[in-house]
């Protein structure tokens, strides 16, 4: 199970990468493969605004849907549109070109706590039971 | 086995399995029939002789498997045998040859069958009155649903709500958002049944209603039952049974003396119509005062001279939720089931159905992981979780395992609660030798989980066909035959 | 009488295994309060030719349509099913199935169903079909829905000749939906296509129409597709299956959804259920629509094999989400149709439609004829056409009349149409011969000449 130091994660299986005035948001390794192989990607236009905790979009398995949450309230900059010709990349690189979407946060400084990737792997196991 | 060509494949242009009547009235041109009216130019249908069709559809029959063929141990599904006499009577042509339409003086049978069904189940409910309009459970729910709303329209209240446990079956918040409600879940407590806290924190002015499948999908009942109607209608709302698990008490107990307002029966699971690889059913539902003012029209009526009638118009009914008058020959075998059983062979039912799933459970025990304490009703939920953190063997290996084995596997990942849940009904038609069979074979498969999983992991082995690309079956979408040559349109 | 295998050796047996004294003792967590107080008040149990015996003495208290020469249609059709069909269909492998959810083991459903989506979408011109609906009516209701969610508007337009039955079930989900109704009139016996253009609003999702209409007529599918079009709405047509033999498909005229009543496809009249409902749309539409879809795959060998696809909108995983609540549907009649329909062919099927066409008009021509007797429509029409009687005479007299001489004469529109208070439906099918239908001209003719 691969959980990259660097990002941040999120207990509903988002990752997050912050840059300096933009975050790119995708699905954590752990998420795509309880999901399987994902075949439908739904995401918000560019321009949407969101709210903190607010469902951006789905990820769709042959027998299951996900709901993605917004760690943070802010403008969608982009939306990975080649995911909807290759939804494999979500399962072959959940953390590189499976990432779905970037956006502009309102607020920084209210930033909410994530997990780092210790946290995250921590919190993997203890739900494992 | 060999696979099958589709019938487009066995196709021979000028061939026909059909003969049609000359015409004996003096014809005319068909444009001058249809002045202005487009005519079709190609009906590229299948041509086949009558003998390839019989052939071509006794061969797809030995492609299925069926409780003719064994044991069919579905969760939730109530897969019983049902009575080969009872199919017979439903082709009586006095009972199939009858049009919808026709004057009541001329279908006084088919009025008296339907007053009966309705009596019965209205009785076997304990509830006021029933209707078969509703063709399937799911119908059933939701004609629920909609006589909910319109009795809290009708008395000028706004009640918006309806709680679920997150064990109940997807068409209960399905058919509760069909009507506008905001579906709230209610967790599962540790015994597996409703949890007492939550549902009272969750009750307030807002509560339209509460959805409850009893006994539940654990197969448990749910022993606090009246105390959780007490509270719902303390609390102003309605009280909603799914009555899919009916196996396991009719005879025994009544939702309508539990405090239901109303419930759904699925004929095609507890009365006697074999599921037809996926209906047709009948999801008749009872109702008790609250609100039978609001039941969809027409009803039967019994008049004083002893003869049977239509009511066509209600002041408060919801309305029509079906052409006609539902599902008669669904009807039909449930009447000649109630017939058949009587008061004392229902309850037999029950009590066979409870002591069959119960021994399976006594037999699995100590082989597989049972989530809750309790003996179970009609049908039993186990975990294959013990098998997949070991050896990585999932509920779905050890269900397809069970295929090479002779038997259909129980239901799969449901309730949603239970990881790797397996779900197993045997129904009270079901000899000690063959829940035997099943159970021997469930155990051999738990170890073979641990002496070789991958032979679990791989299977089915012996079936006309291997797990399928269900991905593919998405990604490259064919839910249609195509002739070469015909354009593929897109999805945009 | 029941239907349980045990001895009283195989009950103590698993009794002993399961480790109580006895039955009662597993019905424990049942409260006391809530058990049964007393016996069930229902008829003692039957043995099976007593049970014989009772439901064909109910069956006598019926006329059926084989003692009787009915001209009755309004949505379920009396149309030869040729035995083949239900010496297959009946076939316990696939009577007692369940829904195909395990697909090794459920390759002959599946392999039939994707055949039935397969037919459907060549009768109608459409991309995809689903595996089954509960009947007509609630197949265009939930096309309706399916509309309403999909435009966020809240207003559907529908045409008055759509099957009073259609428009009640739609009334009765759209109105739990919050959506509102709006019916369009027919004052010649078609849709108002002037008054149809101006009902379309802002807020309207779809155009609801269907054709032949209730009343047997052949709608004007081009105008109204085009003003569906123009006006940027969806457009929902209900068919009779057997007339697209001859017609024109709506897949050609652009249609968005076609739905339907397959009853008269290998299924019985059965009093008017079970039905079997079909529903066809777009290709666009494929992530919408309600109800089962059976696809083709394969397996890791590379063997052909169908299963279920597209689930993730389905009740039992997306739940409150989903975009029906459709779960068991008619499956084993539309194994029915399909077998049906593979024993025609399309000279057989062509050829039914060519006797209802040509029988349906010389009755309306006998019919017409007869003093007092009017054809109050005059647009083309399939196997079903209405009749006007003198208005000396009430229709429900007149009916009455005629079942005494052994005939049931169509359906009285007075209850669903009161402009057509004094007006039959009639419908001919190929199962009507000339002598009948000159038997019906000769009885009405007699009825209205000597009066009642």
């Amino acid at each position: 199970m691969s959980i990259p130091d660097g990002l941040l994660y999120t207990r509903t299986h988002e990752w997050i990468r912050k840059d300096a005035t933009e975050w790119t948001i995708g699905i954590t390794d752990h998420a795509q493969t309880e999901l399987g192989d994902v075949v439908y990607v739904e995401l918000p236009e560019a321009g949407a605004m969101l709210d903190k905790d607010a469902v951006f979009g789905t990820v769709e398995s042959v027998k299951a849907v996900s709901d993605l949450y917004a760690p943070i309230a802010g403008k969608v900059l982009e939306a990975n549109l080649s995911l909807s010709d290759n939804t494999a990349a979500v399962n072959q690189d959940p953390y590189g070109s499976g990432w779905m979407i970037r956006i502009e946060p309102h607020d920084i400084e209210s930033s909410p706590t994530f997990l780092s990737a210790a946290e995250y792997a921590e919190y993997l196991k203890e739900s494992d039971h | 086995m060999k696979e099958e060509p589709l019938i487009f494949e066995k196709s021979v242009p000028g061939r026909t399995g059909a003969t049609i009547p000359t015409c004996d009235v003096p014809e005319q041109p068909i444009r001058d029939l249809l002045p202005g009216v487009q005519l079709r130019e190609a009906l590229p249908l299948p041509e086949l002789s009558e003998l390839d069709v019989v052939r071509h559809y006794t061969r797809l029959s030995h492609r299925n498997y069926a409780i003719d063929l064994g044991f069919y141990p579905l969760g939730s599904c109530t897969m019983k045998y049902n009575p080969k006499a009872h199919e017979a009577i439903a082709r009586l042509p006095g009972l199939t040859r009858l049009h919808p339409m026709q004057d009541v003086a001329q279908v006084q049978g088919a009025l008296a069958l339907i007053y009966a069904v309705e009596g019965a189940l209205a009785e076997i409910a304990g509830l006021e009155a029933a209707t078969i309009q509703p063709a399937a459970g799911a119908h059933g729910e939701l004609l629920s649903m909609m006589m909910i709303r319109a009795h809290y329209q009708s008395h000028g209240m706004e009640r918006t709500v309806v709680l679920i446990p997150d064990s109940a079956h997807g068409t209960n918040p399905a058919s509760a958002a069909r009507c506008g409600f905001t579906v709230r879940s209610l967790p599962t407590d540790s015994r597996g049944l409703t949890d007492m806290q939550a549902l009272k924190a969750g009750l307030s002015e807002q509560t339209a209603a509460l959805m409850l499948t009893n006994p539940n999908t654990l197969g448990l009942f749910e022993s606090e039952v009246l105390e959780i109607c007490r509270l719902v209608h303390e609390a102003g709302g309605l009280v909603y049974c799914d009555g899919a698990n009916m196996n396991a008490i009719v005879g025994k107990a009544r939702p309508g003396d539990m405090g239901f307002d109303v419930m759904h029966f699925n004929l095609h699971k507890t009365f006697s119509t074999p599921h037809g690889g996926g209906g047709p059913g009948c999801g008749a539902i009872a109702v008790g005062k609250t609100l039978a003012p609001y039941l969809p029209m027409p009803r039967v009526t019994r008049l004083s001279t002893g003869s049977y009638d239509w009511i066509r118009v209600g002041d408060h009914s919801v309305g029509r939720i079906h052409t006609f008058y539902g599902a008669f020959l669904v009807a039909v075998r449930a009447y000649a089931y109630l017939r058949t059983l009587g008061f004392e062979g229902l309850r037999e039912v029950a009590e066979t159905a409870v002591l069959n799933a119960n021994y399976v459970r006594a037999r699995l025990a100590s082989h597989y992981h049972i989530p809750y304490p309790e003996r179970c009703m009609h049908e039993v939920v186990l975990s294959t979780s013990k098998q997949r953190s070991k050896n990585g063997v999932k509920a779905l290996d050890i269900s397809k395992r069970l295929m090479d084995y002779g038997f259909h596997p129980p239901t799969n990942y449901f309730p949603l609660i239970v990881p790797e849940a397996m779900m197993i009904e045997p129904t009270e038609t079901e000899s000690k030798e063959t829940l035997d069979a099943f159970c021997d074979a469930m155990i051999a498969i738990a170890e073979e989980a641990e002496t070789d999983p991958e032979l679990v992991k791989n299977a089915p082995h012996s079936t006309v066909v291997g797990r399928l690309d269900e991905t593919a079956a998405v990604k490259q979408l064919d839910v249609r035959w195509r002739n070469v040559g015909d354009t593929v349109p897109t999805d945009s | 009488m029941s239907y349980t295998p045990h001895t009283d050796a195989d009950r103590a047996a698993m009794l002993e295994v399961i480790g109580v004294p006895s039955i009662d003792e597993l019905f424990c967590s049942l409260p006391i309060d809530a058990r049964l107080k007393q016996p069930l008040s229902l008829p003692s149990g039957m043995d099976e030719a007593t049970l014989g015996r009772h439901m064909r003495e109910l069956a006598r208290a019926n006329t059926s349509t084989d003692e009787a020469i009915s001209f009755l249609g309004a949505g379920v059709y009396d149309h030869h099913v040729p035995a083949v069909v239900d010496a297959l269909a009946s076939r316990g492998e696939f009577a007692t199935a369940y829904t195909p959810y395990q697909p090794e083991l459920s390759q002959g459903m599946l392999q039939a169903i994707y055949e039935f989506q397969s037919l459907i979408c060549i009768l109608t011109g459409m991309d995809l079909a689903n595996a089954s609906m509960y009947d007509g009516a609630t197949a265009m209701a939930e096309a309706a829905l399916m509309c309403v969610d999909m435009t966020g508007r809240r207003r559907v337009v529908v045409s008055r000749t759509v099957h009073p039955h259609y428009r009640q079930v739609l009334r009765t989900y759209l109105k739990a939906a919050d959506a509102c109704y709006v019916e369009i009139g027919c004052g010649d016996g078609r849709s108002d296509l002037a008054e149809l253009h101006n009902a379309i609003a802002m807020e309207t999702a779809a155009v609801l129409v269907q054709s032949p209409n209730f009343l047997g007529v052949i709608e004007d599918l081009h105008g109204i597709s085009g003003i569906c079009r123009d006006r940027g709405v969806q457009s929902v047509i209900a068919v009779d299956p057997h007339s697209l033999a001859l017609l024109e498909p709506p897949g050609a005229y652009g249609f968005d959804v076609v739905v339907g009543e397959a009853q008269s496809f290998g299924c019985p009249m059965g009093f008017g259920g079970p039905l079997l409902g079909f529903f066809a749309c777009r290709q666009n539409l494929i992530r919408r629509f309600p109800g089962r879809i059976v696809g083709r795959t394969h397996d890791s060998e590379g063997r052909r094999g169908f299963t279920m696809t597209l689930r993730t909108r389905e009740q039992d995983i997306r739940r409150e989400r989903a975009t029906s609540n459709i779960c068991t549907n008619e499956a084993l009649l539309a194994l029915a149709a399909t077998i049906h329909l593979a024993a025609l062919g399309p000279e057989g099927l062509k050829g039914v439609a060519h006797l209802c066409l040509q029988k349906a008009h010389y009755a309306a021509g006998l019919l017409g004829a007869i003093p007092g007797i009017g054809i109050p429509i005059q647009h083309p029409f399939f196997k079903e056409f209405v009749i006007r009687i003198d208005t000396r005479f009430a229709v429900p007299d007149i009916s009455r009349a005629l079942r005494d001489r052994g005939i049931i004469g169509g359906f009285w529109l007075g209850e669903a149409y009161p402009e057509y208070h004094d007006c039959l439906l009639v419908c001919v099918t190929e199962n009507r011969s000339r002598a009948d239908i000159e038997n019906f001209a000769a009885s009405l003719a007699d009825i209205m000449a000597g009066g009642l």
